[in-house]
């Protein structure tokens, strides 16, 4: 029983973290942003050439992948996402196209290929992060086994739940991006330098994205392609728990992780599979708006 | 800055002239090209890999194994005198693309005969093409057997030569009872898992499970808990692609260790050990008919010139690719022995052609033009290599329908086609 809230638990927490980049970006921002998986590929690239290059563990990647993601954010909001605020079918196709470019520039190795030049931990193959023995040796605390990696993956969602809360509703900064998510021209009519926090905040959600493709990288292979599908899955969080909501997201993976789990071991993760996304379509009818919604009114 | 208008006349000279020298080098290419094809001392082939997408990661590698394969063919003299020229062609990890790729090269370039396919899908895409074209086709990789067609060349294993040796040898020498069936979901591990099913019964022992997950999924999180909870004592693995990373990591996450309950694998290879780290596989099992270890002269001095040929010094190399390189000697030998290039003759030529392939002797078999392959079983160290633990003593028949009943003296499939009435 308690194996299986653990598996929903983590399934949960792995789509949130996924998700908490695009709560922002998405919900607070408008931004369809189809790119955010491939910020988590940066991040699991980032992992790797840490590995690679400095011997560093996933520990030390965890704010790399974080400024690295953030850094290559900020470049796209720079040069593509600014002109296109408040128009969401264009931010999904642009953003689509960024995540193509980004794709190809680390399978061709930033075009270094071309002149047979190759970079160890780019290129089209599979990457591998170690993890370290730490997270990998289970053990037992009053007969249950604690699984360390993904208990890890769980605290550091939590703990990165905390501290976009703390930002969002306990800094000035938060204020300023809260209050251009209502309604940006007023804010700007206050005073808030909308361009600048704009950019910020956009940086932090790709960050965000970054830090996930830390531990995705510990789980699964890195690969240029592997961001794709985690895009899909963040997006069901954030369209499930209410566009602009933390709590929402919050409530929303924790509900899809604990469906996945529990029907995943009581038949099989096809099943499973198809029970969250049925789910998903029920509440999406039931409430358009999402789970939690302030903009609905 | 002010532009001289004499400098400036001689700057676009000089891009004229460096256009007309682009322009002269670019006609004569496709006029020479053509010559040839005329003057006919070259022979054209066609490679169809997936050079991009998410397949090229595996099928890149086997593109490079072809073309070294007809790189060394050429310097050694090409085939009846005449140079092979391939003609590189990308699927894009794409069953359609795979299908008008393959349309292109048999209809508007006229080669007779084409290397590809990684997948049982991208496979069942061209057949159709080869098959009214009256083509030839030459497949490297292990597959699920099932099919009987003229006009593919088969030179990957069958289940009955990773399978036949594989699960009696766990039960005998792992002394394991009940066996935990686990694999991805679609066509190759649900006929993997038939003929598993089969032997298992047949060696007196029981399967307890025969569970699937999604192509491509990495939560594994329930199913290895199923695994944990089913008291079984050897997992039988058909899981395919970069989910057998998630699932090996997830075995290892989950506390499980491979001396107590191994994973016997049939697909996981040298290229998802290297990607999952050696330390979650160490001690678990795969049994294939080729592994980078074989240490014979013949396999290190592959092992070495392929890794010069694709510059990696660390290139690992695998069952699929060795296939990819050996067949095009025997598509070789085949012409040498047919004399003319047409697909026909050279079908009729590789039957019973032998070689001595990296991994030992190969040989098509004359009635269903598969591959004689000699099963190997191999046990992961903690360097990511296989120690080969048994092997049989010389290649074995393949056998595409053994999940169906064939036998080496009751055939299924034969010269003149596959007897549906045994079905």
């Amino acid at each position: 029983m308690w194996e299986t809230v653990f598996i929903g638990l983590s399934v949960g927490s792995i789509l949130l973290l996924v998700a908490l980049g695009l709560t922002i970006t998405y919900g607070a921002m408008g931004v369809i942003n189809m790119a955010h998986g491939e910020l988590v590929m940066v991040g699991a690239y980032t992992t790797v050439m840490m590995g690679t290059y400095f011997g560093l563990n996933i520990f030390f990647a965890i704010p790399a992948a974080f400024l690295m993601a953030a850094f290559v954010g900020l470049i796209i909001e720079r040069l593509v996402v600014r002109n296109l605020y408040g128009r969401l079918l264009d931010t999904l196709l642009a953003t689509w196209g960024v995540a193509i470019l980004i794709q190809q520039a680390v399978r061709l190795e930033f075009g270094l290929a071309f002149f047979g030049i190759h970079i160890d931990g780019l290129g089209v193959g599979l990457q591998r992060v170690d993890v370290p023995t730490i997270l990998r040796e289970t053990f037992e605390v009053g007969g249950v086994v604690v699984q360390p990696y993904r208990s890890f993956i769980i605290l550091l969602t939590v703990a990165l739940v905390g501290l976009t809360w703390l930002l969002m509703y306990r800094t000035s900064f938060g204020t300023q991006v809260r209050a251009i998510m209502r309604n940006p021209k007023m804010a700007a009519a206050c005073g808030i330098d909308v361009t600048r926090i704009n950019a910020l905040t956009f940086a932090y959600g790709s960050g965000l994205a970054g830090v996930a493709g830390v531990m995705m990288s510990g789980f699964k292979t890195v690969s240029p392609g592997m961001g794709t599908s985690l895009v899909v899955d963040g997006f069901m969080v954030v369209v499930v728990g209410g566009i602009g909501s933390l709590l929402g997201s919050v409530v929303s993976a924790g509900f899809l992780g604990q469906l996945n789990g529990i029907f995943a071991t009581l038949s099989n993760d096809i099943l499973a599979r198809a029970v969250v996304f049925g789910a998903v379509i029920l509440i999406i009818v039931w409430r358009p708006n999402g789970l939690f919604n302030f903009r609905g009114r | 800055m002010k532009i001289e208008r004499r400098s400036f006349l001689k700057g676009t000279a000089a891009v004229g002239a460096g256009a007309a020298a682009l322009s002269v080098t670019k006609a004569p290419y496709g006029f020479i090209r053509n010559a040839a094809f005329a003057a006919t001392d070259t022979v054209e082939v066609g490679v169809l890999f997936s050079l991009t997408g998410g397949l090229s990661i595996i099928e890149k590698s086997l593109a490079d194994a072809t073309l070294m394969a007809i790189a060394e063919i050429n310097d050694a003299g090409g085939v009846l005198g005449k140079q092979i020229v391939p003609i590189l062609e990308d699927g894009a990890s794409d069953a359609k693309t795979y299908n008008e790729k393959a349309n292109k090269l048999v209809i508007q370039d006229r080669v007779p005969t084409v290397f590809g396919s990684y997948t049982s899908a991208s496979r069942k895409a061209v057949l159709p093409v080869f098959e009214k074209r009256k083509n030839l086709y030459f497949y490297p990789t292990y597959y699920e057997g099932f099919e009987c067609s003229k006009n593919v060349v088969y030179t990957g294993a069958v289940p009955n030569q990773q399978l036949s040796n594989y699960i009696p040898w766990i039960i005998k020498n792992l002394n394991k009872k009940k066996f935990f069936i686990v694999g991805s979901n679609y066509i190759y591990p649900r006929e993997m898992a038939k003929v598993c099913k089969i032997l298992v019964e047949q060696a007196g022992a029981e399967w307890i499970a025969d569970e699937y997950l999604e192509l491509g999924h990495s939560e594994w999180g329930a199913m290895v808990k199923k695994i944990k909870d089913s008291g079984c004592d050897a997992v039988l693995s058909n899981v395919v692609g970069d989910s057998v990373v998630a699932f090996y990591r997830e075995f290892g996450n989950q506390g499980l260790k491979h001396d107590q309950l191994p994973i016997c694998a049939t697909v996981t290879s040298e290229i998802e050990i290297a990607a999952m780290g050696a330390e979650y596989a160490a001690g678990s099992f795969t049994s294939f008919p080729y592994f980078q270890a074989i240490d014979t002269d013949a396999n290190n001095s592959f092992i070495e010139r392929y890794r010069k040929y694709v510059n990696d010094s660390n290139a690992v190399t695998h069952h699929a690719l060795e296939s990819s390189y050996f067949q095009v000697f025997l598509w070789a030998q085949a012409l040498e022995k047919a004399g003319e290039e047409t697909p026909a003759a050279i079908r009729e030529g590789v039957k019973g052609q032998e070689f001595d392939a990296p991994n030992g002797h190969v040989k098509i078999d004359a009635e269903n033009l598969h591959a004689w392959l000699t099963p190997r079983i191999a046990q992961w160290d903690s360097n990511g290599q296989g120690v080969i633990i048994d092997e049989y003593p010389a290649p074995i028949m393949p056998l595409p329908y053994v999940a169906y009943g064939e036998t080496e003296s009751d055939l299924f499939c034969k010269e003149g086609g596959l007897d549906t009435s045994k079905l």
